[in-house]
């Protein structure tokens, strides 16, 4: 069986690592192949990177960062950002990404979703999708970093995009994101129980205990956290321990 | 030299990189008569059967690898290939190894993602040399491979159904995980493979 991973995330901007608090307020931390590269050793089970002001004169530096990543770390690792059509996926995977992921461009395209995963392959497509409440038990799938409202209910989102070829979910809670209250469990586990593929629980992440409540209680296949791993507030390898003593199936690392 | 192939499908850079660390020298081609006359080969691939197999057949590669005799080390896409079948576009495939690549059917979540256990069927066999038995490699993967042959089969894991997870005959080693994804011990099985083979 597969074990629950941990996996941090790198937002970037212009080629530097950046954390916001619900997508609004950067504070900076660090060179992402630096990070990369130190979690890499350090028992992240996979690695994200985000490009979060994605534009099309930004693009050399991010892939500058991926092929300097590629080349010095040994784990894989995904990419996302701005990604609108196939050709921006091939470049990212021909960097050295192996996951690319797509959100507005596949909220705006779903077509993209199908020609990706047609041209590479189900497994290098993840649909990155941020979820916001719009009601008691609902949430809707937001575009443009977070500040759009779709109007498409999140979880037929993601059943859909499965349907059209991703092959794992990258679930971000807007709401919980950067508040360090923990995951949003009741949104987690809705989505998981709804695709027959695996889902990336993110935003929220504060402490070991709501990493524990996300993969038992969420039923998420994997958890996401930045600045929790960033600014050393929590270390991978004590989460690990962490998890491992309290019976979740774990890659035991360092 | 050792010979990555290309044939248009997947992760060749992240092969290259990890033969660069091993220290490694290595060409990439797509073309027959280089493929040929490599001393070593990998086949690798991320993507579905069918458009791997179409991919060697447009570029006259099928033969060259039925015939090749050297050590042939084929990674996730390149080992379901080595089979003679898969169910994945119903596609007829190398036939280098008896047995079928199917679909897994029993776990809910498809494709397999993550880090799984390898489980050795023997120990000392030279592949895994400096590696626990039960370590953690990565896998993505939808299908899995069926060997009609069970003594081929080097180690086992388990997604709802126990699969082959390497192969070891003759010339050939295949992995359906990616070593080159697998951190340390990875890095290690591919140093084996050089070590003992090549």
């Amino acid at each position: 069986m597969t074990t629950k991973r941990i996996i941090p995330c790198l937002d970037m901007t212009e080629g530097k690592v950046v954390k916001g608090v619900q997508f609004i307020n950067f504070r900076d931390a660090g060179d992402p192949v630096i990070l990369a590269k130190k979690y890499s050793e350090t028992g992240a089970d996979e690695l994200v990177f985000l490009d979060i002001t994605a534009t099309i004169d930004n693009r050399p530096i991010l892939l500058g960062v991926v092929e300097r990543t590629a080349k010095n770390v040994t784990i894989p690792f995904s990419v996302g950002g701005g990604i609108r059509t196939v050709e921006d996926m091939r470049q990212l995977l021909r960097a050295g990404a192996d996951k690319v992921s797509v959100n507005t461009g596949a909220v705006t395209n779903p077509a993209l979703i199908t020609e990706c995963a047609n041209a590479f392959g189900n497994q290098c497509v993840v649909l990155s999708l941020d979820a916001k409440q719009v009601a008691p038990g609902k949430w809707n799938a937001f575009i443009n970093d977070g500040q759009k409202d779709s109007g498409i209910s999140a979880v037929d989102w993601a059943k859909q995009a499965t349907k059209l070829g991703a092959g794992e979910i990258l679930l971000t809670s807007i709401d919980q994101d950067g508040t360090k209250k923990g995951f949003n469990i009741e949104l987690t586990r809705v989505v998981s129980r709804n695709v027959n593929v695996p889902v990336i629980a993110s935003g929220g992440a504060g402490k070991k205990e709501d990493f524990l409540d996300v993969f038992t209680k969420g039923e998420a296949d994997a958890a996401l956290a930045a600045t929790l791993f960033h600014f050393g507030e929590l270390s991978i390898k004590e989460l690990k321990q962490y998890l491992i003593n309290q019976n979740v199936l774990i890659r035991k690392t360092v | 030299m050792i010979t990555i192939i290309d044939y248009g499908l997947g992760n060749i850079g992240s092969v290259a990189n990890t033969l660069t660390r091993l220290g490694q020298s290595f060409q990439i081609s797509s073309d027959p008569a280089t493929i040929k006359s490599a001393d070593a080969l990998i086949l690798p691939g991320v993507g579905a059967a069918g458009a791997g197999m179409k991919n060697l057949q447009e570029r006259g590669l099928v033969e060259a690898i039925q015939q090749y005799k050297k050590p042939l080390l084929g990674i996730c896409l390149g080992m379901q290939l080595l089979f003679e079948y898969s169910e994945e576009g119903n596609t007829p495939c190398l036939g280098i190894l008896k047995g079928m690549v199917k679909k897994f059917l029993v776990e809910k979540k498809v494709p397999q993602i993550g880090w799984n256990e390898v489980k050795f069927v023997n120990q000392k066999n030279a592949l895994f040399q400096h590696i626990s038995n039960n370590s953690y490699f990565y896998f993505v993967n939808s299908y899995y491979c069926q060997s009609a042959d069970t003594s081929v089969v080097a180690a086992t894991s388990e997604y709802g159904e126990t699969f082959a997870s390497v192969i070891a005959f003759n010339n050939i080693v295949a992995t359906q995980f990616h070593p080159e994804k697998s951190g340390d011990v990875g890095f290690r099985l591919l140093q084996n493979f050089i070590k003992e083979y090549i």
